[in-house]
């Protein structure tokens, strides 16, 4: 049931050999790789080099080279910013949102996977799902921003909560699904011969089997939810509810003459993700493309 | 981040119930409720509040019929924020798909590095949009940025003043993210594309540029027009980049429909006409994802498999 190796063996193997062998010639896709590998790099590599750099060594010296005096007072500035809080307040949006959501939507996933044939009921709850997949958030905030007030939830992280994990649903719910449809029948056949209930069979069965795409749908679904910018922006005020990229943004407004604390702040909200995907990429990418080419 | 609604194929539900379905029911619900709650009633709600006058002021939300949409039809920021979404769709459109192709092609087919670039190319795409706007923000200063630092005079421009150079600004920066995760898709829909076609190829005699435009070209037709309309669809809906690159302008020169909308409900505080911006937003990107499907044909996922 490993996905991995299921996409693996689709893989066209026979003539593999020599398709590659005929493939390592390809000059220009190699110039082009080299090209943006360094287009790629050489931001992220300004930015770290900047961030251990004083003031004055940052208007005075090549930008492209290390620092000369390298130093740490940016990263003590930042972290003296506030900058834990914001990082608290982002943990627990993102972990308040993407845990339920995958929750729910596994259920859902579940429910329509199994009961739609009998079901016109869910049948119709999956293509409203799949309808959602096209709603951009961007598109409806200002009713959101309403409801929001209404539930007298403005400024507060749950009102980045609640839009977070009602946006997280429908492509989980999808990606989900195709996985869940993939648990061969008898085995659901033989959980109800030995009399387990549909949320024994969930839990014993299903969710065993499709582990590996509930962990890329947490590590995809967290990853938006941690760079979101126009909830906090829109359905947040105070600075005691900011998330770490809207403190990013304010930050950069307030110390804008001083580059290298703005970058130390980019380096230490960017740190945390960077080692989660160190960390998953694996899982993550081969579950993306699992998830898309299916 | 914002990654585009993705437009994936789908499967039909299968019928792997034995009919017991009343009991499995209820687990739909929750994430309905929640979707719901705020994915379609919003949708909704953007709808009729176009059609009002609602200011965060009042508590009350005055019914005024036509004429939010009659005031922001009749505006010319309507039409420029049009053409500047238009813009920053077909430019970006333009500079990823070409190299996203390439460099997909190159990965998959790359035996050596292929693991290692793979990692490097998907970095962008796990940065913030704000961290990423700020990066270039202060890279591209004028004064004491890149440019000036080097002493390059192309880099030293006022890029983020100039109306032109912006919008150039804007699609790159786009690019520089998103371009990774068409890689991906690309790297995935190469995969798919049977050895024993290039054998033939061969066989015949076909070189490796004919046989890029004869069968890997071909064989991604599908590929491409997934990508196209993640691309174009998602396109719609840049605003943390625009916002914090260069918060619409110089003057209204980025300001594309989602910061417009933006600019006219949270700034000016005219939540009505806001929410016709909001609606024509949906509208448009509907009307453009359903173009590129037709475009694609019905089936575009067995087609995938054709040729085997």
């Amino acid at each position: 049931m490993d996905k991995r190796d299921v996409s693996r063996a689709e893989r066209p193997s026979p003539g593999k050999k020599r398709g590659s062998r005929l493939r390592h010639h390809n000059f220009l896709g190699g110039l082009a790789g080299w090209l943006w590998l360094i287009v790629v790099l050489l931001p992220i590599y300004w930015i770290v080099i900047t961030s251990f750099k004083v003031q004055s060594d940052y208007y005075a010296t090549n930008p492209l080279l290390p620092p000369t005096s390298p130093t740490l007072e940016n990263y003590r500035f930042v972290l003296e910013n506030d900058f834990v809080r914001y990082f608290v307040n982002s943990v627990i949006v993102t972990v308040g949102s993407v845990g339920p959501a995958v929750l729910v939507s596994f259920m859902a996933a579940y429910a329509i996977v199994r009961g739609s044939a009998a079901s016109r009921f869910l049948r119709g709850v999956n293509g409203l799902f799949l309808m959602g997949l096209a709603i951009p958030l961007q598109a409806v905030i200002i009713p959101i921003y309403l409801i929001i007030i209404k539930l007298q939830m403005y400024d507060t992280l749950g009102a980045i909560i609640l839009p977070s994990l009602a946006f997280a649903i429908p492509l989980s719910v999808l990606v989900l699904g195709n996985f869940v449809r993939d648990v061969p029948k008898e085995l659901f056949e033989s959980m109800r011969m030995d009399g387990a209930t549909e949320w024994g069979t969930l839990w014993r069965l299903a969710f065993p089997l499709t582990r590996p795409a509930l962990v890329t749908v947490t590590i995809y679904q967290g990853l938006t939810v941690w760079n979101g910018f126009i909830l906090p922006l829109i359905l947040t005020q105070s600075p005691e509810q900011r998330t770490l990229p809207l403190a990013l943004w304010s930050f950069q407004g307030q110390y804008s003459v001083n580059i290298p604390a703005v970058l130390a702040s980019v380096v230490l909200t960017t740190l945390p993700i960077l080692t989660l995907y160190i960390i998953g990429r694996r899982q993550l990418l081969s579950g993306l493309t699992a998830g898309f080419s299916k | 981040m914002t990654i585009a609604p993705p437009v994936v194929q789908t499967a039909p539900p299968s019928a792997t119930s034995g009919g017991r379905s009343g009991s499995v029911t209820w687990m739909a619900w929750p994430a309905l409720v929640a979707f719901v709650g705020f994915g379609v009633v919003p949708l909704i709600g953007v709808l009729l509040l176009s059609f009002t006058s609602w200011n965060r002021l009042s508590q009350d939300i005055p019914f005024t019929g036509l004429d939010s949409w009659r005031s922001v039809l009749s505006d010319p920021g309507l039409p420029h924020a049009l053409w500047v979404t238009f813009l920053i769709m077909a430019l970006s459109w333009l500079f990823q798909t070409p190299i996203s192709l390439l460099l997909g092609v190159f990965i998959a087919a790359q035996k050596r590095y292929r693991s290692v670039l793979a990692v490097l190319f998907f970095v962008p795409l796990l940065l913030s949009q704000a961290a990423i706007s700020i990066t270039y923000k202060a890279l591209l200063d004028p004064n004491f940025g890149l440019g000036a630092g080097l002493g390059w005079p192309f880099l030293q421009q006022d890029w983020l003043g100039d109306s032109t150079l912006a919008l150039g600004v804007v699609v790159f920066v786009v690019s520089w993210q998103f371009i990774p995760f068409h890689t991906l898709i690309y790297q995935g829909g190469v995969r798919q594309i049977p050895a024993s076609m290039y054998e033939a190829a061969q066989i015949d005699g076909a070189g490796r540029v004919r046989q890029f435009f004869s069968i890997t070209l071909p064989q991604l037709k599908y590929t491409i027009i997934t990508s196209s309309t993640l691309m174009v669809v998602g396109s719609l809906t840049f605003f943390d980049l625009i916002w914090v690159l260069t918060a619409g302008g110089p003057g209204d020169a980025t300001r594309a429909l989602a910061v417009d909308m933006y600019q006219r409900g949270f700034k000016a505080d005219l939540m009505g006409p806001a929410s016709a911006i909001a609606v024509i937003l949906v509208l448009v990107g509907l009307a453009l994802a359903l173009g590129l499907r037709r475009l694609g044909g019905r089936d575009a996922s067995s087609s995938q498999l054709e040729g085997v």
